[in-house]
Formats: structure tokens, C-alpha cells, sequence
């Protein structure tokens, strides 16, 4: 009798914490699913290296935690904060320019006690300003409103864009315009953005570093350097294809663990999660991904304000082009762009940064309206 | 009042409830886009995945699964009687993997402390290192003596990446004593490129260079074999996956006698010259001898400059094959052949004689030819033309048959041109002919270098092979043979030995077995009769020998453009020559000696081939070799000039 009061003492506490810690969740649930995926992916693709590992579990704990943080304080924090937020991560890019280190690219600052990319910030940033600016105007926006947004975004885009991080600069700026798309922009103001978009194409190869030039001409005809620039695409399209329909097995990449595939922990890591589970693995993990971003809009919709809708929103849809672009890179369907996969790639800082964003999501679900 | 609102501040008007249902809109539309894109994606994989799945695969294979090569182990070469004259032998040689060896310069001082590592090894390994990468092993010295693999074995643990690796070298155990016919390998260099290409030479190190080795390369090499072996992308090597094993070469029996080539050697006692005997039964070569000769080991891994700067220089010139591109005037050697030319011809009898007065006129001319005895031999049929060598003979007899018919019937027996033995870059020679001599000097033919040419001078030039060659039809009833030094091959070491094919052998050259008996006979009487030039040489044979000296000046351009005038003093420049066929009656061996700077060709060359014919008929019962070279007479200088003039430089 004592045993049952006992466990029923337990479960009332449990419920009660559980409607205090204001988690979705089957979207936990599915990023922590991703997550322990990466963390085996990672396992056979660093050739059984703890180490990193380790590293990466850490680096997801911290991400976890800073969601668990997040989901709990009140999205009209957030909202306050914002224009400050924006502002300071502006501030950073330009101080990354001037004086960050970084291979090749001046994307990391170190600030004594910790060392991270600001361009992190402006993928929460970015959205949350767009947002805070659209959320008090009347929607579906106005031409001016455009313009203003169009602006709040160019911004910190360039600023990435010049460190140079094209992939991130991408990110950021998608992450705007889903929450001007969102914002109900009409049909016809898209589709004239987009005309305007491709007629600039040629300004942007005029402006573009010599090797991204190059991952474009590779991505066009990977054949005409096989064992240069079109080195990367070629062994990742034969590290998928060879995966074939049931893949190879776990631990039993070839072209991983003979080093034929580049970048096999970072960028390139879904391919060797191709590689050793097929294309049954690539859909099932491919579905997830779905049903987080469709989650993620779920919880958008049924947000209670507009500055929480337009973020939730925006934070989902820029989720799937992480998978998208990488995807697509590893398969040869667009070029090489340094975009992770998420919470698979090896590497932190964009794991904490998604982390955190879905903390916003649970902040916003944890207040929607009821009923 | 909300028109009118919305009328004057349009923008500031929020309607809450239609913006959510904008936004549900748009975010489905959203997601329809999202799913369509994911879509696209996830059948971009599955052509991936499953329509080029197969091709895909194999490219992942290919990169995964690497052929490296295996070298064969060349074949082995072996004398008639199974004598070994190259094989290859187990070596150890130091290797360093530069990956693994960290600090390599260092590593390679630590080891001279060890094992004495020679500057030229440096170089060497320096170059390699510049070509390899770094994960290959480079060999830094050959040839570890056993004493320095067990010191290194010592002391292994101080060197990692440093291994000691066993390698097959050839090696020739007879060294010097085959340099020539056996030749050597060396390393594949430039001007073996098209063979570099070669896959059958993907992972053999040596070629054959000269001699046998070179010519028979083909049967030696092998084939090459495979190891599958899994590679990372860097090339390096992971594990083996499956093997062919390389085929060995064909081993190589050779007709050469090892045991008479040696007691042929001992004979010269160092001094320059030529033996040649070849089985007239078959054209088997017997033993090859071009003294003074090579140590062809010094090659197998590169000879020192200073080594090779020494041979080119050698005065004697060793490296010179004399016996396919030594050209010598064969001289009285000549005169068995001259003599059936006569015969056959229908220009003699054996019995029409010459009246030999000491000298020979053409009529209208006041030159003379001379014959070597003062005074002259009287009256001479064919007989004792050949014992006593009698010039004036052979003067007439030439005149009579005119050079047109002497040169197209001497053609018979191979004179100028090629044998055709087995070895490569042998000289043709030259048969005084009026074409040969319009096409070389662009002059017309004068009688008197048709009486000279019927004592073997003027224009005549001889290589020994090509005389030995002559010999051996002319012993074998005219019957021509050609030469050949490979008499068997077997597959492997447990295969059967099979028989090399018998060459195709000419027609008959002597239509008359009066005619043969009649050249024979003179011959016979060279060695054995009462007035024999080479009696002493015959003497006390337990078989019947049958043979011919020849003494010549040496072959020189000055030489040749003279009118051929004999009278040009005799001197140690004379080649001495000898040629002889035993048994007389049922000859198994026909051997031809040279000798530079030899007196005459029945002292020094007549005991040289006897010895070589009593080494090969009666073995072991062989009387021990006797020199006949007076001890002043050795010790005495030797013109320190070459006395031989090469027709052709040897084709490498």
C-alpha cells in the first residue's frame, strides 16, 4: 500500500515537473534521436575515435542544455532583447572582420574565454530582428516594410559573407526571408524578388573568391578535375551510390575508412551515413528531419503572437535547408557549400546554435494559446 | 468607422485573426515546398543508390582494391652439364620507411654507426627519397654482409622504420670466365623506356643488358604476378586480399661445356685472343672464349664509375667481345676452303700440281708473291699445298678460279655475313668480293688482290665465330649448321627438360666425297704428316686431328688500302692463328683459336686448340695443360696498342 501511494507520489511529482519544464516533447524526442544517430554515424566515421566522440557529446550536451535553458523563459523576453541582440551581433561581425582568426577564413573571435563564430548569432538574430520589425506592422507587409527587411537582412549577410563563410551568409539570409515569405509577402512580390534575384547572379560571380568559383564549376562538371576540386564530389556520389539500397552496414564504409571521402566527420558525414545504411537510412533519417521542421511549423502556427509565429516559423524552414544543401551537396545536386548537416555534422557551434533556436521553439510552445 | 480608420493609416491596421490564418496558410504552403524539395532529394539518392548503384560500387572497389605487382624470379642458366652459370641468390638489403623513421637524416647517422653506409648509397638514396612517397620503404645499402644483418638484428629496436629486406640478386658464379656469352642484367634504365611500359615488367628491377641474358630475355623474365591488395586513398597498403602468384622464368640449358671453357681460359695465360668450338654435328657452340674478359656481377647493381672508367680504358679492352666483332684476316686459315673451291669448281684435281720457285708473278707484272719458305717447296699437289701451306698454291689457284667465283662459292660457307648465332650484335666480316669492294671504296678490282685473297689477306676479314662456323660445315661433310648456344629450356625446376628444336640445316655444300676426302687428307697431314706445318701440335694424339694454322697481320684501314704487299715485316703484331676438327674421321668438336701477338699460328695458337680437343675428347684423362710460351718470352712487353680493330661497336 505504501509502495503504491509511493509511486503515485512519484508520478504526480514527474507530472508536475514535466508541465513546468514546458517541453514538446516528440520534438525532443526526435532531436534526440538525430542527435545519438550523429553520435554513432560519428563513431564509424572517425574510425572508432572516442575522442571526438566525446567531443561532439559534449558539445550536444551543452546544445541540450542551453534548449532546456531556453524553452524555459518567456518569449516576451526574447522579443524584448531583440533589436539588442541584432545589434550586438552586428557589432561582433564587424570585429570578426577586423581583428578574428580562423583557417582561411576570419570567422572564429576569440575572446579569451571562449572562442566562437559570431555568425552563429545572426542565425537566431537575423530572424528574430526580421520578425520583431514585421510583428508590429500589418501584415502581409508592405512594400516599404519589404525594403526595411530586405535591409535587416543584407546586412549581417554580407558581413558573413565577406569573411568569407558563403554557406552560413546562405543560412542567415534564408532564415530572413522565410520570415518575410511567412509574413504572407505576396505571390507575385516573391516571384518578382526571384526574377530579380537571378538577373544579379552574374554580379555575384563577379564578387565571389576563386574557390567558391571553383566548387560551382565542379559542381557543373566534377569529371574535368577528379582528382582536384571535382575530387570531393566524385568520391561522395560514389560513397552514396555504393551504399545502395540497404546500405554496406554500420562500421562498414569503405570509402570513409580508407580516407577516399574528404571531410567524413564534418561536411561530407552524411555520406558515409548513406554509405553504410542505404537509401532505406537516407529516408528514415530524411523523414525525421520532416517531422521536426513540420513539428517546428506546428508549433509556429499555433503560436500566441505574431513575433512568435514568424520566428517559430522561419527557425523550422531554415532547418530544412541545412538538410537540403548538404543533402544535396553530398549527392551532387548543388555545390559544395560548408553547410553541416544537422546535429549529425561534426562540430559545435552550429549544433549549439540549432540547439538554441529550438529552445526558442519550446519557449513559444510552453506559451501558445490553449484551447 | 473601421474604413475610415483604415483610410487614413492603412498600415497601422492589424487584423490578429487574419494574420494567423495568413500565416497557417503560408506555412503550409511552406511545408508543401519543404516535402516536394525532400522529395527531389530523396530521389536524388535513390537514383544514386539503386539505379547507378552498380557502377558506383565498382568505382568504390577500384578505389578500395589496388594491384600491385610481384616480381617473377628469372630464370636460371645452366651449362651442358648442368654446371650453374647464373642464378639468383639471397641478399639483404636495409630499408628505411621515411614516414615511420621520423627524423630520417638522423636515423641514417644513427645507422652508420651500425652498418657502414657508403656516400655513393647516400646519393642514391637521397634520389629516391625526391621520387617515393613517404610511406614507401627506400633501400639505403645493398648487399648486407651476414655479419652486419646480425649486428643491425642487434639493434633493431633503436631504428623503428628501418627493416632489412631480403631480395633475389643475380649472381654468376663463373664470373669473368662467361662475362661475354653470358652477358649480364642491370637495372632498367632510360634506354630500356618501351620496356618500362611493358606491364610483364611492372615489377621486375633488372634486365638483361648483353649476351645471353639479353638475347633469351623474353624466356628469363617470367611472368609477372599480383597481389590484391585494400589501399587507403593516400595508396598505402592495409591488408592482402588475394594472390597470383608470378610464374618463374624458363631455365636455360646452354650447349657451352663450363669445364672446357675454363681449361680454354687457362691456356691463354692471360694473353689476348679467341677460342671458339662448336660441335660440327649440330652447330652447338662448345665454349666461347674472349680473352681478356669481365666480371659480369659488377654490372648486376650498377658498376662504380670507377670500375667502368677502368675496363673502357683497359688497353687489351675487355669488354670487347672478340668473338662475334674481333675481325681478323684469316690467312693461311683460308686455304682448305680456297682449296674445295677448286675442286668443286672443276678448276683442280687433287692431283694437278704447282710449281712453287719462292715467289709468284702474274704474268706482265714484276711484283712478286712470296712464299714462306725460301727457295720454294717444289712441286706441289693439293695434298701437300695444305701440309706445307704452300702459298704459290693457292696464288695460282685463286688467279684461276678468278675473285667472281671464289667469292660466291667461299659465300657458301658464311663468309661475310652474319652466323646467326644466338646473341645479339655480331659483325658480318668481309668476303673480298669486286661488288663489296666498288660499294665500300668505289674502285675496280685488280688481279692482285685476287692472288692475296687466296692466302686469306687483302680484304679479308674473318670474325672467329664465322670461321668456326666454316670449320664446323666443312667438318660436318658440308652439311651447315648454324651456331647456337641454347640447347634445352625447362619450364621450372620440376618440370622436364625439353630440347630445344633442331635448326633447320642447309644443303649440302660438297656435291663430291672425293673432293672432301682430298681436303680432309691435306688437313690430316697438317697435323700428322712428315711434313705437316702443325706436326708437333698433332704429336702423340691418341686420335686423329685434322687442322689448319693461319698467321696474319692485323687487321688495319691502312692496311687494307695498301696493295697487299706481303713484304711487311713479320713482328710480334702477327695474329696467330689455328683452326682443327677431331676425330678426323667422325668429328664431334671443330675449334678455332686465336692468339694476339702471337708468333705463328702453330706455336701459339696450335697448342691452345689441342689442349681445348683433348680436354673435350678425353675428359678427365685430358693431359695436364703444358705452356709452351718460353719464360722470356712471357715476361717480354706487348705492344701496347689494340691489335684488334672492331668492325662494329658492340650494339648495347
Amino acid at each position: 500500500m505504501i509502495d503504491r501511494d509511493l509511486l503515485g507520489a512519484i508520478r504526480r511529482r514527474w507530472q508536475r515537473w514535466w508541465q513546468r519544464s514546458r517541453l514538446d516533447l516528440p520534438l525532443l524526442g526526435a532531436l534526440l534521436l538525430v542527435a545519438t544517430v550523429g553520435l554513432l554515424v560519428l563513431f564509424s566515421a572517425s574510425a572508432e575515435d572516442p575522442q571526438q566522440v566525446l567531443n561532439q557529446a559534449l558539445r550536444l550536451g551543452f546544445g541540450f542544455a542551453v534548449l532546456l535553458v531556453f524553452s524555459r523563459l518567456p518569449p516576451m523576453w526574447f522579443r524584448m532583447l531583440t533589436p539588442w541582440f541584432y545589434l550586438g551581433t552586428l557589432g561582433l561581425l564587424v570585429l570578426v572582420l577586423l581583428l578574428g582568426e580562423g583557417r582561411g577564413a576570419n570567422r572564429w573571435l576569440d575572446l579569451k574565454l571562449l572562442r566562437f563564430q559570431p555568425a552563429e548569432l545572426a542565425k537566431l538574430a537575423l530572424p528574430m530582428m526580421v520578425a520583431w520589425y514585421l510583428h508590429t506592422r500589418a501584415l502581409p507587409p508592405r512594400w516599404r516594410d519589404l525594403w526595411v527587411s530586405c535591409l535587416l537582412i543584407a546586412v549581417p549577410a554580407l558581413l558573413i559573407a565577406k569573411q568569407p563563410d558563403l554557406g552560413t551568409a546562405l543560412l542567415v539570409s534564408a532564415s530572413g526571408v522565410f520570415v518575410v515569405f511567412l509574413a504572407g509577402l505576396a505571390w507575385r512580390r516573391i516571384l518578382l524578388l526571384l526574377g530579380l534575384g537571378a538577373a544579379s547572379v552574374p554580379l555575384f560571380w563577379h564578387f565571389m573568391h576563386e574557390y567558391q568559383r571553383n566548387r560551382v564549376r565542379m559542381f557543373l562538371d566534377p569529371e574535368a578535375d577528379p582528382l582536384g576540386n571535382g575530387w570531393n564530389i566524385i568520391q561522395s556520389k560514389i560513397a552514396v551510390g555504393s551504399g545502395g539500397l540497404f546500405g554496406k552496414g554500420f562500421m562498414d564504409s569503405t570509402q570513409a575508412r580508407l580516407d577516399f571521402l574528404p571531410e567524413h566527420t564534418t561536411d561530407f558525414i552524411f555520406a558515409v551515413f548513406s554509405e553504410e545504411f542505404g537509401l532505406l537510412g537516407v529516408t528514415a533519417l530524411i523523414a525525421v528531419y520532416l517531422f521536426i521542421i513540420g513539428r517546428g511549423l506546428w508549433i509556429a502556427a499555433n503560436a500566441r503572437d505574431s513575433w512568435s509565429r514568424l520566428l517559430a516559423g522561419s527557425l523550422s524552414m531554415t532547418f530544412f535547408v541545412y538538410v537540403m544543401v548538404n543533402g544535396g551537396m553530398i549527392a551532387g545536386l548543388m555545390p559544395v557549400v560548408g553547410v553541416p548537416m544537422p546535429l549529425i555534422s561534426y562540430g559545435g557551434t552550429s549544433a549549439v546554435s540549432l540547439l538554441a533556436g529550438f529552445g526558442l521553439l519550446m519557449s513559444i510552445h510552453s506559451h501558445r494559446r490553449l484551447g | 468607422m473601421k474604413t475610415l480608420w483604415s483610410r487614413r493609416r492603412p498600415v497601422l491596421l492589424k487584423d490578429v485573426a487574419l494574420e494567423s490564418v495568413l500565416f497557417k496558410r503560408r506555412a503550409a504552403q511552406g511545408f508543401a515546398i519543404i516535402v516536394l524539395a525532400l522529395l527531389v532529394l530523396i530521389a536524388r539518392y535513390g537514383w544514386l543508390q539503386v539505379i547507378e548503384h552498380g557502377s558506383l560500387s565498382t568505382a568504390a572497389e577500384q578505389n578500395r582494391i589496388k594491384s600491385r605487382p610481384l616480381p617473377p624470379s628469372r630464370g636460371l642458366i645452366y651449362d651442358r652439364n648442368g654446371v650453374l652459370l647464373a642464378e639468383n641468390v639471397l641478399e639483404y638489403r636495409l630499408e628505411i620507411v621515411p614516414e615511420q623513421a621520423g627524423d630520417v637524416m638522423a636515423t641514417v647517422a644513427a645507422i652508420t654507426a651500425v652498418i657502414r653506409i657508403d656516400p655513393e648509397d647516400l646519393e642514391r638514396f637521397g634520389q629516391l627519397r625526391q621520387s617515393q612517397r613517404r610511406f614507401h620503404s627506400l633501400p639505403i645499402k645493398f648487399h648486407l654482409s651476414e655479419e652486419e644483418v646480425a649486428r643491425f638484428a642487434v639493434n633493431r629496436y633503436r631504428f623503428p622504420g628501418v627493416e632489412v629486406v631480403p631480395y633475389l640478386k643475380r649472381f654468376y658464379p663463373l664470373g669473368a670466365d662467361l662475362g661475354h656469352v653470358i652477358g649480364y642484367v642491370g637495372r632498367i634504365g632510360t634506354e630500356d623506356r618501351e620496356r618500362l611500359d611493358d606491364p610483364r615488367y611492372s615489377a621486375t628491377t633488372h634486365i638483361g643488358k648483353t649476351g645471353i641474358e639479353r638475347y633469351y630475355e623474353d624466356r628469363l623474365l617470367g611472368q609477372v604476378g599480383y597481389e590484391q591488395v585494400e589501399t587507403n586513398a593516400e595508396g598505402r597498403a592495409l591488408r592482402v586480399l588475394g594472390r597470383v602468384a608470378p610464374k618463374p622464368g624458363q631455365n636455360l640449358y646452354l650447349a657451352l661445356d663450363a669445364r672446357l671453357q675454363q681449361a680454354a681460359i687457362a691456356a691463354f695465360e692471360g694473353r689476348p685472343g679467341v677460342a671458339v668450338a662448336i660441335d660440327p654435328n649440330n652447330g652447338e657452340v662448345l665454349c666461347m672464349v674472349s680473352q681478356p674478359s669481365f666480371d659480369p656481377n659488377w654490372f648486376v647493381n650498377g658498376i662504380s664509375r670507377q670500375n667502368y672508367t677502368d675496363l673502357l680504358a683497359a688497353s687489351r679492352r675487355p669488354l670487347f667481345d672478340r668473338t662475334l666483332l674481333g675481325g681478323y684476316e684469316p690467312g693461311s686459315t683460308i686455304k682448305p676452303f680456297i682449296a674445295m673451291a677448286g675442286l668443286e669448281l672443276g678448276v683442280r684435281t687433287p692431283s694437278d700440281t704447282v710449281f712453287s720457285t719462292g715467289e709468284f708473278h702474274l704474268p706482265g707484272q714484276a711484283k712478286g708473291y712470296r712464299d714462306w719458305k725460301k727457295g720454294g717447296h717444289g712441286r706441289i699437289d693439293l695434298h701437300e699445298s695444305l701440309a706445307q701451306s704452300v702459298n704459290t698454291y693457292y696464288y695460282q689457284l685463286a688467279n684461276d678460279l678468278g675473285i667472281d667465283r671464289l667469292s660466291s662459292y667461299l659465300a657458301g660457307f658464311g663468309f661475310g655475313q652474319a652466323t646467326g648465332i644466338d646473341l645479339n650484335g655480331e659483325a658480318v666480316g668481309v668476303l673480298p668480293s669486286r661488288a663489296w669492294k666498288q660499294a665500300r671504296y668505289g674502285k675496280a678490282w685488280y688481279p692482285g688482290e685476287t692472288v692475296i685473297s687466296g692466302i686469306g689477306q687483302g680484304y679479308w676479314v674473318v670474325t672467329p665465330i664465322q670461321l668456326a662456323a666454316a670449320l664446323a660445315t666443312l667438318a660436318g661433310n658440308g652439311i651447315h649448321h648454324r651456331p647456337h648456344l641454347l640447347r634445352a629450356t625447362q619450364a621450372s625446376f620440376d618440370a622436364v627438360i625439353v630440347p630445344v628444336p633442331a635448326l633447320a640445316q642447309g644443303a649440302p655444300l660438297i656435291g663430291n666425297a672425293t673432293h672432301l676426302a682430298a681436303v680432309h687428307d691435306g688437313m690430316v697431314a697438317v697435323m700428322h704428316g712428315p711434313t705437316g706445318t702443325a706436326r708437333r701440335v698433332g704429336a702423340n694424339a691418341p686420335y686423329q686431328i685434322a687442322g689448319k694454322s693461319g698467321t696474319a697481320q692485323r687487321v688495319t684501314s691502312a692496311k687494307r688500302s695498301a696493295s697487299g704487299n706481303l713484304n711487311a715485316p713479320e713482328s710480334f703484331r702477327n695474329q696467330a692463328l689455328f683452326m682443327a676438327y677431331a676425330p678426323a674421321a667422325q668429328p664431334t668438336i671443330a675449334v678455332v683459336v686465336v692468339v694476339e701477338h702471337g708468333e705463328s699460328g702453330s706455336r701459339a695458337a696450335g697448342p691452345i686448340a689441342r689442349h681445348i680437343l683433348d680436354v673435350y675428347l678425353l675428359g678427365a684423362a685430358a693431359p695436364p695443360w703444358v705452356s709452351p710460351v718460353p719464360a722470356s718470352a712471357a715476361s717480354a712487353p706487348l705492344a701496347p696498342a689494340a691489335e684488334v680493330k672492331p668492325i662494329a661497336e658492340p650494339a648495347r
